[in-house]
């Protein structure tokens, strides 16, 4: 497979082509496979993380180090000359120019579309604002690959949070590439924005909007859990749908042998503990699998071959 | 009924006719024009042939191109603009909905990156059942035509 994303802005999901996605979750199993240690060898990687994060900016590092790379980069925001007034623009010309690619999460959307316009060396979005954190759907995409030996014709329901969260956007749009059928279960006031239904009925993929978790359970391949978040809602409001996508692990008893839960973490209680006992829980799997998927997109930005 | 001239003929410069009733204000202040620092005339709610009534803008030594005109067409896709040249009309742009708009509207979203930085706005334009959408090339949020226009 030709490496198209050598040399690469990696910014929205919407931006790759199905080759592109399949080649980093191929990658990604070959180097969760066979590790490597070479190649990042000789390449300095600037991680540049404008606001807080733990997985993402922790696995992103972990790849770096763990394929042979040297890493420069700052944790938080409020250290950086961003805080004189700096625009981004300007910060991204000069840190484009110390290093080989730039890791990078801000807090407003777009700021990763924007760096590539000024950066000299490849963006990598590590989340911008509500808008796009293309990597977290790179490593779903690998866990479901991993999990259902396809990508294809599968069924996935997405539960909770479907309006703010981005990673269900971000998913949904790369699993439309792959004629993948879906269950949308939130309350209204989460429910999937119109412009991504709109976008897979225009590709002609299915989906169906339903209210309760367990009717969908036997249906599905795949069960996408998000948080639900309480500042969201007034009390009583809160109290009344909580109950409603909460998972448990006897609503599992029909569940497909092959079904498998994933969620982008951190769960507070929209998945019991009991859950983490049965074979369809995979989060802490996916949350692993966050290392290769980034090691491989590293990998193919920064070299020719793989 | 007979159809009176109520508006000045220009020696140079952009006539954009056929303006619904209303639009006239609202593509002043949308596109600048008063803002070129030339004289501008607006007649609005004028007679016409084929429309009841109508809004009119002619704007004097200033020739808007094919990119301007097209970003007409978002609101006013029925209008003429025509570029005049000692009071002929050289050129008559036929509008057409543009793919993309640069620089003319504010993204509507606060925290668009776009309105911090050192770029010009930037939308891709996509018509949506009777609806016309714009996508910020930035945030990548999905505006009705009528959002965008709002916020400038």
């Amino acid at each position: 497979m030709t490496n198209t994303l050598y040399r690469k802005h990696i910014i929205s999901i919407p931006d790759f082509t199905r080759q592109e996605l399949e080649l980093v979750v191929e990658t990604a199993g070959r180097l969760k496979r066979e590790p490597r240690n070479d190649l990042l060898q000789g390449k300095l990687i600037a991680s540049c993380f404008f606001e807080p994060s733990t997985r993402t900016r922790l696995s992103f590092e972990t790849a770096v180090q763990r394929l042979g790379g040297n890493i420069i980069g700052f944790a938080d925001g409020g250290n950086t000359s961003a805080k004189k007034g700096e625009t981004l623009a300007d910060s991204l010309k000069i840190i484009g120019d110390y290093s080989d690619a730039v890791v990078m999460r801000h807090p407003k959307e777009g700021a990763a579309r924007l760096a590539s316009e000024f950066s000299p060396v490849p963006i990598i979005n590590g989340g911008d604002g509500s808008n796009q954190h293309p990597t977290q759907t790179l490593l779903d995409l690998f866990s479901i690959y991993e999990t259902q030996g396809t990508l294809e014709n599968l069924t996935v329901a997405f539960v909770g949070d479907l309006k703010y969260g981005r990673t269900v956007h971000s998913l949904t749009q790369a699993l439309s590439l792959f004629n993948a059928n879906f269950y949308f279960v939130a309350p209204e006031a989460l429910a999937m924005p119109d412009y991504i239904c709109e976008e897979l009925d225009e590709k002609g993929i299915k989906y169906t909007l339903v209210s309760s978790l367990e009717e969908v359970i036997p249906e599905i391949d795949v069960l996408y859990m998000t948080r639900v978040q309480r500042e969201r809602f007034d009390e009583a409001e809160f109290k009344k749908i909580q109950g409603q996508f909460i998972l448990k692990a006897d609503m599992l008893k029909h569940a497909r042998e092959n079904m498998k839960i994933l969620h982008p973490l951190p769960r507070v209680d929209e998945i019991a503990v009991d859950v983490d006992a049965t074979p369809h829980a995979y989060y802490f799997q996916q949350a692993k699998n966050g290392v290769y998927a980034r090691q491989a997109l590293l990998s193919l930005v920064l070299n020719e071959t793989v | 009924m007979q159809y009176t001239r109520t508006v000045e003929a220009l020696k140079e410069g952009t006539v954009i006719d056929h303006l619904p009733a209303g639009q006239g204000l609202k593509i002043l202040r949308l596109f600048r024009l008063a803002d070129t620092g030339e004289r501008v005339t607006v007649g609005l709610n004028l007679i016409s042939r084929h429309m009841g009534n109508k809004d009119i803008i002619k704007v004097e030594n200033v020739a808007l191109t094919a990119e301007q005109a097209n970003e007409l067409a978002l609101f006013a896709p029925q209008a003429t603009v025509n570029v005049i040249e000692n009071f002929d009309v050289v050129r008559k742009h036929k509008l057409v909905l543009p793919e993309t708009i640069e620089g003319i509207f504010a993204c509507p979203n606060s925290n668009c990156i776009s309105h911090n930085e050192p770029v010009s706005s930037f939308f891709y334009v996509k018509e949506h059942k009777n609806d016309t959408k714009m996508r910020c090339k930035y945030c990548e949020k999905v505006f009705s035509k009528d959002i965008v226009a709002e916020v400038r």
